[in-house]
């Protein structure tokens, strides 16, 4: 079922969390509300989920409009990011608890939640307790309560947030499979960006109370819409240099700007991601079109399939951090003290383009 | 048995303080659930007193064991050996053989639980509307709910006199119905109400504020309505709490004498209660008499001690079932 958002607002007090927030959640999708704490991701949830009420603005559900509509009538499954168990009843009453308060008879809430449990790989486990369970189970005793009767959309207010990595790992991909096979519209909430990309077919970047950008993970990462998404997303380094003519200038360095293409000069706030600068022993030659900047290095990191190294630019008394796939980082042979240059591949910058 | 409550607390307070802040707010809660009634676990243990030369344990020990006797132990003794002294067969003559002493019995039977199911009710909604709320006027009616403890019973009575009674404001009309509160039984239930108040409300909230919203959201969004959420997540979680305040102030309530005594006018027969009939017969030079309606008091004190323990034994059991659970949770 397709979740339409309009022109939703929500204050508290003096706090604005939701300004004008319109969104469309296609039916059977995944999608992420990816943002900063602070930034109405998880009161947008609440208020799609009928847990909080909007001061403005309409939710429909498919074509029906549920704004005034109890979270009951709704019929949404939502996780909390503390699981919010009932502690004095077991797994299966958890799971069984949509299905009591309904008028579920006995011999159908038997097996719908024998069912769910086999689902999230916890049967075996009814008589346990919260208290007795891991966080990751705990977690997915959470989901399979939310899904007991079949709700029509399903709503996770960081699930993952309160666990540790590895778990998060496996749960992550565990959810992305799951989805596959209920198909049910499913709407996440993080300010985890890994875990946005990794499980959400659809990121939405949230900022403020605002919608940034709404894209698949790869329009987001590839294509920032504004400076915030790509602070956001990702390392970045920023510059304060000049555009013009598709050129950065950052110092000597002189890069590929493509989202600058007018002849006017004008100084701008200059984003290269860490990922897109090289890092050479020698100056190399002098073109036109690049160049690099003299740097020191000042700490080399390696965590798994990148290294990350920490220069310190001489020019500008500044500190740059690059990501080097560990082979080139073993050809360079870099070690702390050493004079290097760094070469930007590509700049972004976001100015409004006064051509238009 | 004091280094485990160490342990328990330590874990307990690094545990809150890793999480994120709206559960170190809640460890706040649960200590301060903790405090008024007493039942933190012991925790300071000082390791300087092991220290201590024997001369300065052996006469502190002895000292408060002689106060305690003096001031606790002879007292209560003696109210069952005054009570007794004369064999049961007389005991059971003074207790029930006076049909007033068995009417005031009776009356405190009727009085301290009507009081007590009235708090109930009170106590749980204000509890609630506490605990779950941010509204104005808040703090404003958290200070008036401790007003019955701050005011001396005897003024509270009068204070109900002032309104209830002939000379009062309402009294005029309450006579034309023939309505009587002043001087029977439903003046007794008010003041006694009146009294106990504080006692369920001021237990619950801390409670309720340890457990926090989150289950009752939960319910709300898995489709409960609000009778369903209270019956299946709510009362489970405060139950214990509840019956604890309720004990508290179900004690106090067969207890009160002053407020009693001033809306009462201390007819025999009619308006006496257990505390009023102990004094009358006291004043009668009826020692035996009153010194077994006292029995019965303090027995009932007694149980309710038994009952008090019993349930924060229970209670702290809880609390620490509940701190692992939320030290655990997020770790596989």
């Amino acid at each position: 079922m397709s979740i339409t958002v309009k022109n939703i607002s929500k204050r508290f007090g003096s706090f604005t969390a939701l300004d004008n927030v319109s969104l469309d959640v296609r039916n059977g999708g995944l999608l992420a509300l990816l943002g900063p704490s602070g930034s109405g991701k998880t009161t947008l949830l609440r208020i799609i989920a009928g847990l909080e009420t909007a001061d403005e603005g309409v939710i429909l559900y498919e074509d029906e409009e549920v704004t005034h509509r109890s979270a009951r009538e709704r019929n949404v499954g939502f996780v909390f990011q503390h699981y919010a168990l009932f502690r004095h009843m077991n797994v299966f009453e958890n799971v069984a608890f949509a299905l009591r308060v309904r008028g579920w008879k006995q011999a159908q809430v038997r097996e719908r939640v024998g069912e769910l449990l086999r689902l999230v790989r916890l049967d075996g486990y009814e008589k346990r307790r919260p208290s007795q369970l891991s966080g990751g189970q705990r977690q997915r005793v959470a989901l399979a309560r939310a899904l007991a009767a079949q709700p029509r959309v399903l709503l996770l207010d960081e699930p993952f947030g309160a666990l540790d990595a590895k778990v998060r790992q496996e749960l992550r991909r565990w959810l992305r499979l799951l989805h596959r096979e209920i198909h049910c519209t499913t709407v996440l909430v993080t300010h985890d960006q890994e875990e946005a990309f990794e499980v959400a077919d659809r990121v939405v970047v949230m900022n403020r109370g605002r919608i940034e950008q709404v894209g698949s993970p790869r329009e987001v990462f590839e294509h920032p819409a504004t400076a915030f998404v790509m602070d956001f997303l990702g390392r970045v380094n920023v510059f304060q240099g000049r555009v013009q003519n598709g050129q950065a200038y950052l110092g000597e360095a002189v890069v590929p700007c493509p989202d600058y293409l007018h002849n006017e000069e004008r100084s701008a706030r200059v984003y290269v991601r860490s990922h897109e600068l090289d890092i050479e022993r020698n100056a190399g030659p002098t073109t036109e079109s690049s160049s690099s900047l003299a740097a020191t290095v000042m700490h080399v990191h390696p965590v798994g399939a990148v290294v990350r190294v920490q220069l310190h630019l001489r020019e500008a008394d500044d500190s740059l951090n690059v990501e080097l796939n560990p082979q080139r980082c073993n050809e360079l042979d870099l070690k702390i003290g050493d004079r290097v240059y760094v070469a930007p591949r590509r700049a972004r910058v976001f100015v409004p383009d006064y051509s238009i | 048995m004091q280094p485990n409550g160490v342990v328990v607390q330590h874990n307990g307070v690094v545990g809150w303080a890793e999480s994120s802040r709206p559960t170190t707010s809640r460890m706040v809660g649960l200590e301060d659930s903790a405090h008024p009634t007493g039942k933190a676990p012991a925790i300071q243990v000082n390791a300087a007193h092991r220290t201590e030369p024997w001369w300065v344990r052996w006469s502190l020990t002895l000292a408060a064991v002689a106060v305690l006797t003096v001031l606790v132990i002879v007292p209560v003794v003696n109210v069952f050996y005054q009570a007794l002294g004369r064999g049961v067969g007389v005991y059971m003559q003074n207790l029930f053989g006076d049909p007033n002493t068995r009417h005031a019995i009776l009356l405190t039977l009727t009085v301290a639980p009507s009081a007590v199911l009235a708090n109930l009710i009170f106590g749980v909604a204000c509890a609630w509307a506490i605990a779950r709320f941010r509204f104005p006027g808040r703090a404003l009616l958290l200070t008036i709910i401790d007003l019955p403890f701050s005011v001396s019973p005897v003024v509270a009575g009068l204070m109900f006199v002032l309104l209830f009674g002939m000379q009062g404001y309402f009294g005029p009309w309450l006579r034309d119905h023939g309505i009587r509160i002043i001087f029977a039984t439903p003046g007794l239930i008010l003041v006694t109400a009146f009294v106990t108040l504080p006692f369920v409300v001021r237990e619950l909230i801390p409670v309720m504020e340890a457990i926090g919203p989150e289950e009752d959201v939960a319910a709300v969004s898995l489709g409960a309505n609000g009778w369903q959420m209270f019956w299946r997540v709510t009362w489970p979680n405060i139950r214990w709490g509840l019956l604890y305040g309720v004990i508290l102030c179900n004690a106090r309530a067969m207890g009160e004498f002053g407020a009693v005594y001033v809306v009462s006018g201390h007819i025999a027969g009619r308006t006496d209660t257990m505390p009023l009939r102990v004094e009358k017969l006291f004043q009668e030079y009826n020692t035996p008499g009153s010194f077994a309606v006292a029995s019965v008091l303090t027995f009932l004190a007694l149980v309710t001690l038994a009952l008090k323990t019993w349930l924060e034994h229970r209670e702290r059991k809880e609390i620490a079932e509940a701190l692992t659970y939320t030290n655990t949770r997020g770790k596989e």
